[in-house]
């Protein structure tokens, strides 16, 4: 198994946001986490990325047979956890090749490995452009800077091929895209996707699962997962609204 | 002054070169303190013609008059000036056998600016091997430059070879009267380098203070004049990178710059002198004065800094752009970290129609520092069309430091436009958090953020010196977060 998260309870400032919630990733595939706002989504990707300020209160996290829960944020991305941003930050005058060449090299050294050649890079970051059709001029601007919402999410998944991630974590991705820049990210997911790897897809809506077809639909509800299904619950919760399941939930 | 008078100057002066320079002066020093005794005696020692002393006595007899500027936004116990040695001879540093000896801090940080072992053992005082033999660079350098008419000098040696270039020049863009420090060093200056580019010669190479001989150790007192002739150009670097250490807790330099008619002189600095402990013990204070003068029509001037170094920084390169069409700019990424504290930025005074300039100030502080910037932009009566540019920018890291922003304009002429910008802006914890999730640990997070910031100024630094100047403010604020 990728990832099995057991009983975890995650606070902020002293708040209790995740009460429980277990969670069992295999490679190859796909889960989509859905839920009303304010329920623990982002909470949950942001803990097993490691943000500062989010506190593991109980439970555990295993990734890859190892328990990361001690580990530093940027140790876990470089055992392959990769966190695809609601809101990316701006980082003014770092271009943003510059921006996955250190990435790219500190990945590297972590797994004793040299910097990498500048022309495997440059071949490398070509090629993952083609395949999110990220414009080129992207690459040589400040990262995120005076990117639209649009060009942004792309910039996530061209950053996730370039890294090749174990476990990717798409943290509401698709909200504000149009549909052609949907479409590019879904099909970014889909070209990644491997037997190697897995994909947990955070979102509100069902419109990325009709392109990327998730194994599993999760619904999370006041911080803990109280209802798992197939593909099919994404179009009934997509019918239907969340309002039968806090009700389920609540009369439960 | 004549040429009688030039030849019995040279005369005099070449005969005393004959007689041992070397041989006398291994460990004399003037007593402590400041008298017009201690100004005879340097000038005596360093066998100077009449004129520099009559400059050096005046400007002394100014600055008894003179009171020490407190305007600026520093603070530190009041300099006693009567408990300095003014004058210490240039004697041989005791040379180490091998870098065994060298304090491992200072090797640790020469690795992590990538020097090379060579390169330390120079700057650390290690014998270097016969096979680098950094003597023949020197030779070969001196003599492209004076294929072109190209005079790259130590202060003290144009006041003897060329006293008719320093007479004319000296002081005329920086004169003693100018301020407190400005005075102390005209009285009392150690050494520094002299330079001048011929009229229509384009310097070949950038001039760097490694490459003069005799650049060694020129002291707390440092004065510095470049002259470029009609239409000439000249990009010179001051300082390095590498920590320098001092004994000697005051330094006041001054650096003057005279372009004429079409000429463009670039000044490149990358200061980091000793900034003192984590408590702000020990460090430098550093008081300069550096100006230049677009003397000529069309000419420029520009200012790069990159100040990373001293406890306490004051110091306003500026431009007197009195040629029509003049361009002046200023460039400056200042550093504080731990107690260090900053005040510093630029001084613009437009004379001449239609000159321009522009300012890009980025100030990064940390620890528990406090970092200024101060400008002035001087738009006088007849610079008709005059333009400024403003940018003052401030980075702040954690919430125990300062930053603080003082334009000042003062603007006479109806028909110039001035423009100020700044902002002020932290690292946020969102920032830090994207690079970690992305594999990059904060250390080097910080160090991607602030290059990144400092770009516009860095991408004006020569080549070689920018890329030593970025992993420099990486390591300047290593340890500053977190």
């Amino acid at each position: 198994m990728l990832l099995n998260i057991k009983d975890l309870h995650v606070s902020i400032d002293g708040k209790e946001i995740i009460k429980g919630l277990n969670l069992g990733v295999n490679y190859g595939e796909v889960h989509a986490i859905m839920g009303p706002n304010g329920t623990g989504k982002s909470t949950l990707a942001a803990a097993i990325a490691g943000k500062e300020g989010y506190e593991i209160t109980q439970g555990e996290i295993i990734y890859n047979g190892k328990d990361i829960m001690e580990f530093a944020a940027e140790d876990r991305a470089r055992e392959g956890i990769f966190l695809s941003f609601q809101y990316p930050v701006e980082i003014p005058g770092v271009s943003m090749t510059n921006f996955m060449r250190t990435a790219v090299n500190e990945h590297r050294a972590y797994h004793n490995l040299g910097p990498i050649p500048a022309a495997e890079f440059l071949k490398k970051m070509e090629e993952k452009k083609k395949l999110v059709e990220i414009h080129s001029k992207l690459t040589s601007r400040s990262v995120n800077e005076g990117f639209s919402g649009g060009e942004k999410k792309k910039n996530e998944i061209f950053q996730m091929a370039i890294l090749e991630p174990k476990l990717s974590i798409l943290d509401e991705t698709d909200s504000g895209l149009d549909i052609d820049a949907l479409r590019t990210v879904a099909n970014g997911v889909n070209m990644l996707k491997t037997e190697e790897n897995a994909f947990v897809i955070i979102t509100h809506y069902q419109r990325l699962l009709e392109h990327v077809v998730p194994d599993f639909v999760h619904v999370l509800y006041d911080g803990r997962i109280v209802k798992s299904g197939g593909k099919g619950l994404a179009f009934e919760l997509e019918e239907k609204g969340y309002d039968w399941i806090k009700k389920e939930f609540e009369e439960a | 002054m004549s040429k009688e008078d030039n030849n019995i100057l040279d005369e005099i002066t070449q005969s005393e070169y004959k007689y041992g320079f070397v041989t006398d002066i291994e460990t004399e020093t003037a007593p402590k303190g400041l008298t017009e005794d201690t100004i005879r005696f340097i000038s005596a020692k360093k066998k100077e013609p009449e004129f520099m002393l009559e400059f050096r006595l005046k400007a002394f007899r100014h600055w008894q008059k003179m009171m020490e500027p407190n305007w600026a936004h520093l603070n530190y116990p009041k300099i006693d000036y009567q408990d300095i040695i003014y004058y210490a001879a240039p004697k041989q540093k005791k040379e180490l056998e091998s870098l065994d000896q060298v304090d491992p801090e200072l090797l640790d940080t020469f690795n992590k600016l990538g020097i090379s072992l060579d390169e330390q053992k120079r700057l650390s005082g290690v014998a270097v091997d016969a096979v680098v033999d950094s003597v023949s660079v020197k030779t070969t350098f001196q003599d492209t430059l004076s294929k072109h008419g190209i005079i790259f000098c130590a202060f003290s040696e144009a006041v003897q070879n060329h006293p008719e270039l320093v007479r004319k020049y000296m002081g005329t863009v920086v004169p003693y009267t100018d301020n407190y420090f400005a005075a102390l060093n005209s009285a009392v200056f150690s050494d520094g380098s002299f330079c001048y580019i011929p009229k229509g010669v384009r310097c070949p190479l950038e001039l760097s203070t490694y490459f003069r001989i005799n650049a060694a150790n020129t002291g707390q007192f440092e004065r510095t004049l470049i002259v470029a002739e009609d239409s000439s150009y000249v990009s010179y670097m001051e300082g390095c990178t590498a920590p320098m250490r001092d004994e000697n807790q005051l330094h006041a330099a001054i650096v003057e710059i005279v372009a004429l008619d079409n000429a463009e002189v670039k000044y490149s600095t990358v200061q980091n002198w000793y900034p003192g402990d984590k408590n702000g013990v020990g460090g430098i204070y550093n008081f300069v004065t550096k100006r230049g003068i677009c003397k000529g029509a069309n000419s420029k001037i520009s200012w790069t800094q990159v100040e990373t170094g001293s406890a306490i920084t004051w110091k306003y390169p500026g431009c007197i752009l009195m040629g029509d069409n003049s361009v002046g700019e200023f460039y400056s990424v200042a550093v504080t970290n731990n107690r260090q504290q900053a005040d510093t930025g630029s001084k613009m005074i437009h004379i001449g129609k239609n000159s321009k300039s522009t300012i890009i100030s980025k100030g990064i502080s940390a620890g528990k520092s406090q970092n200024s910037y101060r400008g002035l932009v001087k738009v006088t009566r007849r610079a008709e069309n005059a333009r400024n540019f403003s940018q003052c920018d401030s980075l702040l890291l954690g919430d125990r430091c300062g930053a603080h922003t003082f334009p000042y304009i003062e603007s006479d002429n109806k028909s110039s436009v001035i423009e100020h910008e700044a902002t002020t802006s932290k690292i946020s914890d969102d920032q830090l958090f994207y690079c970690n999730q992305r594999g990059i640990e904060t250390e080097s997070a910080i160090g991607l953020i602030v290059n990144g910031y400092a770009k516009e100024v860095l991408n004006q630094l020569p080549m070689e010196f920018a890329v030593e100047a970025q992993k420099l403010l990486q390591i300047t604020l290593e340890g500053s977060v977190g």
